[in-house]
């Protein structure tokens, strides 16, 4: 293994089109964020504002997770195996979320 | 690379028979993705966790200027993380935290731009988006150790705390927060802040070591003589899904 067997390596030329989609992708990000925070100081605290921001968080989850780890583009049977085990987070959130409003019945 | 297609398969056999990768990735990918479901799952724990004990606690219901610390109910956090590193004094609700995410946020572009360098074998490009990464991970670490500092000190007044000392109930004034009291609410609520960021940080420093040995090996010319820089896309979804899981951080512990 001398270094004269180095492999030769051809270097492509940046994919201008995908670069800026990457970018699209961080500016829907960063403008969601931003978004976020207006609703945060100008609505009044209740169901709503939580579903809302529940509502955005799904939707960067979404980009981050279809775009940056390219998940969409993936086989459709990677995609499921990661996204239906996903009921069971969604299964504990319901069952403690209501164990949390029937604790807060109970005066300690 | 090491996958085969799984359009290759010889009649009569399913793609699920051997000798093929039905889910057209590497072992080594594949497990990653299998490691950040299961890590779903440890932080989603958590967050579910802190909604089951934030439902359990009453909730304050005056009007934002008006509210005060209290152990009484649970706190409002755009009045908990309001301050930001130089300006004292001043009230600027989830600014620094704002830019926190920001950080991230942008770090997790740098890296998708050094995996896109990585598919064309452009070793400098690789580099330089990783130092770039390397560098939005540390700034982050960095806004976390303010963050904590200032949330241990705490601010100029103190909250008059219920606390049970050498068997009896005593009031006391408390500033700061440890894990038994804390002057913005109930001892939970600190004790969740310190749990769940605390989890998150030590991620972003495992993802900040994971990415300085990427970005030695790309010096080092490792992936080059290896023809693939598979690793970087690899160490690439951990640290993405760091990022991930800081979305909802952000959402459920200081926006709701």
């Amino acid at each position: 293994m001398s270094h004269s067997q180095e492999p030769q390596v051809t270097v492509l030329p940046p994919d201008k089109e995908k670069i800026k989609k990457l970018w699209t992708v961080a500016g829907i990000l960063g403008a969601l964020t931003a978004v976020e925070f207006l609703v945060a100081f100008t609505m009044a605290h209740g169901n709503l504002k939580t579903a809302i921001f529940v509502g955005m968080t799904i939707v960067k989850a979404a980009y981050i997770v279809g775009e940056f780890m390219h998940l969409r583009y993936e086989a459709k049977v990677l995609l499921w195996s990661i996204l239906l085990p996903v009921i069971f987070i969604v299964w504990l959130l319901v069952a403690l979320i209501y164990e949390g409003m029937k604790l807060s019945a109970i005066n300690f | 690379m090491a996958h085969t297609s799984a359009t290759t398969v010889s009649p009569g056999r399913s793609v699920w028979d051997g000798g093929v990768s039905p889910m057209g990735v590497s072992y080594g990918k594949l497990m990653m993705w299998f490691f950040l479901l299961s890590d779903a799952f440890t932080f989603s724990a958590l967050l579910i966790t802190y909604g089951l004990v934030r439902s359990a606690h009453d909730a304050y219901t005056g009007t934002v200027e008006a509210f005060t610390f209290s152990t009484e109910y649970w706190p409002i956090p755009e009045k908990v993380f309001e301050a930001v590193p130089f300006l004292h004094g001043i009230e600027l609700p989830l600014v620094f935290v704002g830019i926190m995410t920001f950080i991230l946020i942008m770090s997790s572009v740098t890296m998708v731009l050094a995996v896109e360098a990585g598919h064309r074998m452009d070793k400098k490009a690789v580099e330089k988006w990783m130092l770039w990464t390397l560098l939005g991970g540390i700034t982050f670490l960095a806004c976390q150790a303010w963050e904590w500092t200032h949330f241990i000190v705490g601010t100029d007044t103190p909250t008059l705390v219920k606390d049970f000392v050498n068997g009896a109930w005593v009031t006391k004034e408390v500033t700061g927060a440890n894990l038994s009291v804390n002057q913005y609410g109930p001892s939970d609520f600190a004790g969740f802040f310190f749990f769940i960021t605390g989890f998150h940080g030590f991620h972003v420093f495992s993802g900040v070591m994971f990415n300085f040995l990427i970005y030695y090996n790309t010096f080092t010319g490792v992936y080059e003589r290896r023809g693939s820089y598979e690793m970087v896309e690899k160490v690439g979804l951990y640290w993405h899904f760091v990022d991930l899981v800081w979305v909802f951080v952000f959402t459920f512990f200081y926006l709701v």
